[in-house]
């Protein structure tokens, strides 16, 4: 049956689509009510907490909430005139309470984020704002004359800005100026853009290490009979039976001047005893600890993809005069793309957020993005920086992925 | 023809194969194929016949003996050098690529021109009636259109042999009909040899010049396909082919080309000694079901009677199905066609059933 717009009827005169939806719901209220826990256990501890620390990049009222009055003086202004007397009388009036709050610390800190070797300026001069008189401006520059200087102003300007891209600005070593603009960090301040450009060239060499050491040892496996192959499986895992602290720790006993490896080179007259290989504590550490920690996770998706291909079609390439090499590359390997693609962006997306690591082997030139996040989280307390850094990555990530898709296509990726 | 016959092109000597030191799965094959032959190895799984093919193929190495190709030993060739054809279970259609680049690779690896690639590709798509499906992917095809690929495909090297390893398994039974005809069919046509091996005994019968059965390793039978199923020389040949009735029993004497053969009911029957040579053996007496009459008026002269009982009678179209219960065995079949003047037999009734003597064999117990 059709309706007069074409559409199919069921017997009962309702469209068909929509009986079709009918009879599907208590089967979907099902399934949704069997993922319903996990889905709020999600959405609570790990979405949630996520956005909300997101978040952080892009927002930070700590100046516009302690320094009210400042704030709202500073609204208007463009920061091109000089700072007018009514902020600084404003200015005056909340380090008062700020000093009686005993929140000037958090002020001080604030701005000279913005502008650094500000933090003393704001504490001394809360000291003594009590005393000040009208007019404010002069007080204040008589106080100290950085006040008079228009980038201490520009540094609360942007301070006082409740949503404000300075952190994201700042995690791509670059800095907003009072009107807006945005200029790059003077050199010796430039660290941000390099760390990033390290973390995707270490991960970016752990994924081709692990493809090239994993491959033939999936294809071996895929190849073996059951029983073997079965034990070769164990091997693989055997790694995550033990924790990734203890792996990361053994690679530092193996590879140090002192270590195995290094011995070995020695008594094999590789290196000399007074100069033997710096191994670990560098870039070169990372790459050989990491490597070896996601081994496995180029394997897996490989062998489970290397399993399902038939060995006729290896045979049937050779039958037709096809040398091993000619039918290993022409008919297995492209076979084993959906593999290489699934394990490359396992090993690449997990390595491009890996910590500890690099923070136990890396040494100066060996740590990452993670490491100058949790700088930013433990040390600094500046965490408004950390969560920019970790969505300037996370934006990174999504767009490598954007870009695989088109090139490989996600579709084209096989798990097992 | 007749001069191809005589000289063997495929040659198995005494060759054994074992794959785990302990087991052989081939003991001592001798087989010689000739030129333009189409030979298909039939046995059970676990006979045999499939490690036969791949060792042909020399995706398997034969343990012992020697296997020569036109004359010329082949045990230490490697597979892409003997210029096999196969056809795979499976067909083994490269995905990745379409029927035209599919049928294209042997020739590729071959270091054919473009042009002459195209043009082997489009006459090899012809032959097998898939023309218009160049760019499609294997994927996008039936089983039948990949059957054929698959076929065009072990074809357009222009191979002298091509070996089928149960090409046509995944089929449903009327395309199998069809495309065991275009095989035949074409490999006359085309005059090569082909090696074809199937675990269905129809399929066996209808292609073949010869057919080799084997089981536990061994050819039990190679002949005709009209003499396997008339002149089976074993009991494992006579009830693997076709349907077959069989009675146990005892040679009392053999006489001239007759074998006296007592039953186990203790009926005396006549027989044809295949492979009985003295009395006091035991033997497995075999009729074929279509042998068998119960029409008195039918009933040629000289021929043997027993008595009957009907356990069971299926309509099934074109001929009808009875089970007997004759001599102690409940398994006895009779097929009779279905002509307008044909009995339908009730179960229950007593009849009289008989056969020619030359059409009943004695064979090994």
């Amino acid at each position: 049956m059709m309706d007069s717009s074409g559409s199919l009827l069921a017997v009962d005169g309702t469209p068909l689509r929509r009986k079709l939806a009918q009879s599907m719901f208590r089967s979907r209220v099902r399934a949704f009510g069997l993922a319903l826990p996990l889905l709020a256990f999600i959405i609570v501890v790990f979405v949630y907490p996520i956005l909300d620390f997101l978040r952080q990049s892009v927002y930070d009222a700590r100046f516009a909430t302690l320094m009210p009055a400042t704030s709202e003086a500073m609204a208007d202004w463009d920061g091109s005139t000089a700072p007018t007397e009514e902020m600084a009388a404003a200015l005056v009036a909340d380090l008062v309470i700020a000093k009686k709050e005993k929140t000037i610390g958090k002020v001080a800190t604030r701005v000279n984020r913005e502008l650094s070797g500000t933090r003393s300026l704001f504490t001394k001069t809360a000291r003594n704002a009590k005393k000040m008189k009208p007019p404010y401006m002069e007080a204040l520059i008589k106080k100290d004359k950085d006040w008079a200087d228009i980038e201490t102003w520009h540094a609360m300007k942007t301070a006082s800005r409740v949503y404000t891209p300075a952190y994201i600005v700042a995690a791509l070593d670059r800095k907003m100026l009072a009107d807006g603009s945005i200029i790059q960090q003077s050199e010796e301040r430039r660290i941000h853009v390099q760390l990033f450009a390290r973390t995707m060239e270490i991960s970016f060499l752990v994924t081709i290490f692990c493809l090239i050491l994993g491959y033939p040892i999936a294809f071996l496996m895929a190849s073996l009979p059951l029983r073997t192959s079965n034990l070769l499986l164990i091997l693989v895992l055997l790694p995550f039976w033990t924790s990734l602290l203890v792996r990361t720790t053994a690679w530092i006993a193996m590879l140090q001047a002192q270590g195995v490896m290094n011995d070995l080179f020695v008594v094999f007259g590789l290196a000399t005893d007074e100069d033997r290989f710096s191994l670990i504590y560098n870039k070169t550490g990372t790459l050989i600890a990491m490597t070896h920690i996601l081994l496995p996770f180029m394997i897996l998706p490989l062998f489970s993809v290397m399993k399902t291909i038939p060995p006729s079609y290896v045979r049937a390439a050779k039958s037709m005069g096809a040398t091993d090499w000619t039918a290993f590359w022409r008919v297995y390997f492209p076979q084993s793309v959906p593999g290489i693609g699934a394990g490359a962006l396992l090993v690449f997306i997990l390595a491009i957020g890996y910590y500890i690591t690099p923070a136990l082997v890396g040494g100066q030139d060996g740590q990452m993005v993670s490491n100058i996040i949790d700088f930013h989280m433990r040390k600094s307390l500046n965490w408004n920086l950390a969560a920019a850094l970790g969505l300037v990555m996370l934006v990174f990530v999504m767009f490598l992925f954007w870009v695989y898709d088109r090139v490989v296509g996600i579709d084209n990726m096989k798990l097992g | 023809m007749a001069e191809a016959q005589t000289k063997a092109f495929v040659e198995f000597q005494r060759v054994q194969k074992s794959y785990d030191g302990e087991v052989l799965v081939v003991k001592d094959l001798n087989l010689a194929i000739p030129r333009g032959e189409f030979l298909t190895m039939l046995g059970p799984s676990g006979s045999g016949k499939t490690t036969c093919l791949m060792m042909l193929a020399g995706f398997e190495t034969a343990t012992h003996g020697e296997i020569l190709l036109d004359g010329k030993p082949i045990n230490n060739i490697p597979p892409h050098k003997r210029g096999i054809g196969m056809v795979f279970q499976n067909y083994a259609l490269f995905p990745h690529m379409t029927v035209g680049e599919n049928l294209s690779f042997p020739l590729e690896v071959r270091k054919f021109g473009k042009s002459e690639r195209e043009a082997k590709v489009k006459r090899a798509l012809d032959m097998v009636e898939m023309g218009d499906f160049i760019s499609r992917r294997p994927a996008q095809l039936s089983g039948g259109q990949q059957q054929r690929i698959a076929l065009a495909r072990a074809l357009v090297f222009e191979p002298e042999l091509v070996l089928m390893d149960e090409p046509l398994g995944a089929l449903d039974k009327q395309l199998r009909e069809k495309m065991q005809f275009e095989i035949t069919d074409l490999a006359h046509k085309l005059g090569i040899t082909v090696v074809y091996v199937t675990h269905d005994q129809t399929e066996a019968l209808t292609m073949s010049d010869r057919v080799a059965v084997f089981n536990d390793g061994v050819i039990q039978q190679i002949a005709p396909p009209d003499e396997l199923y008339e002149s089976p020389e074993n009991s494992f040949v006579a009830q693997f082919i076709g349907e077959n009735n069989t009675l146990e029993g005892v040679v009392k004497e053999i006489n001239g080309g007759v074998a006296l053969v007592e039953l186990d009911s203790g009926d005396l029957i006549d027989s044809k000694p295949v492979n009985v040579s003295k009395p006091g053996e035991r033997t497995r007496v075999s009729i074929r079901p279509e042998r068998v009459e119960y029409n008195k008026d039918r009933l040629q002269k000289g021929a043997h009677t027993l008595k009957a009982e009907v356990l069971e009678f299926i309509y099934m179209g074109d001929i009808f199905r009875t089970r007997l219960r004759v001599a102690g065995n409940d398994e006895f079949i009779i097929k009779t066609r279905n002509a307008p003047d044909q009995v339908r037999l009730t179960p229950g009734t007593q009849i009289e059933i008989g056969w020619m003597p030359e059409d009943c064999r004695a064979l090994d117990a």
